[in-house]
């Protein structure tokens, strides 16, 4: 019996988010006393795939099969049913994403399994199996139990730490069988942007609103986010404006982060922006309206004027860095 | 073509949410229910799809029980042509999939929003596709329809991808589909009066999950502020003291 982990790679090594979800089946399985298999769909070097047994994986299923890059759902959810029901999976554990929570639904029916969607940390106790979860877009927290006995996790981000828990690692190519009739979704054009941090994926963002006045101010932003290794990204109306690309829109209706850190300038903090940023560990603004909402989300802040505040801070980190 | 559109009844989204009965339910007094933004969304998208030509009617559907004809005469109002209400307390995705999946078949296209924006549980479209056995797709931000054949657009890991998908299949759709939700005109709402509300008989599915209680976040600890001119000391605080960098 396992706990099985539908990992995500980015350009062929692993997300961070697949060693917090690693760490966090490694923790379940404990609870279970069962072992932790990962499955990998694409391609991942030998040497990266068995980096997952730095985390707790026992077993890594190395899927190569060019047939799911058009990300089929059906056909993705077949393949990791099928790998589940293989390694006995009594949990699977899937990214709360645009990949994991297209597969997810889909894997618990096959599997007769309960899904809970966004689950923060380990389960609260595993018999019964009750997960905790935010609920009402952020405003509260939920307590679910799955009464089935395979349960379907999707995990919310940056709600696990990564431990590390070396244990020796089989990595097995799989193949799962599907048949080229369930491939149906044809990709005729993909833009995507490589050679750069992901921002759903990033520890640190870099955010700018309405406050910065205008595209040609990004400058400073995009030196300090450079300098941090961070993500960018932006309000609603900057990418309603067009001043940068609506990939970089994160709030409510845009992508939902959760950093470790969210560094904020002159974004007022609407409702709908904090619900899309308010997961972050730290929330650092800085807005010249002493007034603004943005504040009452924030764990640092600095009321005062963008522009002369970034260059202050590019200067610190460079001298933290050689410090 | 034939197009079903999923809504889900919820909170106003500023409502402010409360616990009742130690915290074990949710307290639906004085609540104001609308539909769910990303379902009016795509309820939005299949308006313009139909004036294009691309769909001869629109129905939409959820399962409630009759406090959400108010909500289902407001998508009627905004230019559904008919609608069915399983009647059911909806205890949780896959009891709700599984009551869809009796409403769904012969449709060409079904369109659900990418979540409910009460209890987030982003699994009635793709238990609904599975329960079906057709394909789905999800994070959809744009959807075109020429000659029958559809043009899918959905988000993907730094980007965004064009993708051609036979029907029958569940859509399940995001920000982009449409920009700005319509609202029901007069007349629309006047209208919607006389169109079809069916209410059916829910059928036996079990539900594998069940809520065991509530809690509100705790309060936020105050923000710590500093000086425009002394910026650097925020980044030492973020350093030594948060240790995030």
């Amino acid at each position: 019996m396992s706990v099985l982990v539908y990992t995500e790679n980015w350009d062929g090594k692993f997300k961070k988010l697949s060693y917090e979800m690693v760490s966090l089946a490694s923790a379940i399985a404990k609870q279970m006393g069962i072992t932790v298999t990962a499955l990998s769909i694409g391609h991942v070097a030998d040497d990266e795939l068995k980096s997952l047994g730095k985390y707790g994986a026992n077993k890594v299923l190395n899927v190569q099969d060019n047939r799911f890059e058009s990300l089929d759902n059906k056909a993705l959810a077949d393949a990791v049913a099928k790998a589940a029901s293989k390694e006995g999976a009594k949990v699977i554990i899937l990214a709360h994403n645009n990949e994991g929570k297209a597969i997810a639904p889909r894997v618990s029916v096959k599997l007769n399994a309960g899904l809970v969607s966004g689950v923060i940390g380990t389960p609260l106790s595993v018999n019964p199996f009750v997960v905790r979860k935010k609920v009402f877009t952020q405003k509260a927290f939920a307590n679910i139990q799955i009464k089935s006995d395979i349960r379907v996790l999707t995990f919310a981000q940056n709600s696990f730490e990564i431990v590390e828990n070396n244990v020796d690692t089989a990595v097995e190519v799989y193949d799962p069988q599907i048949a080229d009739g369930e491939f149906n979704t044809k990709v005729l054009d993909t833009h995507k942007i490589t050679g750069k941090v992901l921002l759903s994926d990033a520890e640190i963002v870099v955010s700018g609103g309405r406050g910065m006045k205008g595209p040609e101010n990004w400058g400073g932003l995009e030196e300090l986010g450079e300098l941090l290794g961070a993500g960018m990204a932006c309000s609603r109306p900057v990418s309603d404006e067009g001043w940068r690309s609506h990939e970089e829109h994160v709030g409510q209706t845009g992508k939902m982060i959760a950093p470790n850190l969210y560094l904020a300038f002159g974004i007022s903090g609407a409702i709908q922006h904090l619900g899309g940023v308010s997961s972050s560990k730290v929330i650092v603004a800085v807005n010249k309206d002493p007034e603004a909402p943005i504040f009452e989300a924030a764990d640092y802040g600095i009321v005062g004027d963008a522009f002369k505040v970034i260059p202050q801070l590019i200067e610190a980190v460079k001298e933290m860095k050689t410090a | 073509m034939k197009i079903l559109v999923l809504i889900s009844n919820v909170p106003d989204t500023t409502t402010k949410i409360r616990f009742t009965g130690d915290n074990k339910s949710f307290d639906t007094n004085g609540v104001q229910w609308i539909i769910n933004p990303w379902d009016e969304l795509a309820l939005t998208r299949a308006m313009e799809l139909k004036e294009a030509g691309a769909f001869e009617t629109i129905t939409v559907a959820n399962v409630g029980t009759q406090i959400t004809e108010s909500t289902l005469r407001k998508a009627l109002a905004v230019g559904a042509d008919e609608a069915i209400r399983v009647d059911a307390v909806p205890q949780d995705a896959f009891f709700v999939a599984s009551q869809l999946a009796k409403v769904a078949e012969g449709y060409d296209v079904i369109l659900a929003g990418i979540e409910a924006s009460d209890y987030n549980g982003a699994g009635v479209g793709g238990m609904l596709a599975e329960l079906l056995g057709i394909n789905s797709v999800s994070a959809v931000s744009g959807l075109e329809i020429e000659n029958g054949a559809l043009k899918v657009h959905r988000d993907i890991d730094g980007g965004s991808q064009v993708l051609s998908v036979p029907t029958p299949v569940v859509l399940i759709v995001q920000k982009g589909i449409a920009i700005e939700p319509r609202i029901p005109a007069m007349r629309g709402i006047m209208m919607a009066r006389k169109k079809p509300l069916n209410v059916i008989a829910p059928v036996d599915a079990e539900s594998k999950t069940e809520f065991l209680g509530f809690e509100l976040p705790a309060p936020k600890a105050a923000c710590k502020m500093v000086e425009e001119d002394n910026a650097k000391e925020l980044i030492r605080l973020l350093h030594e003291e948060a240790k995030v960098l």
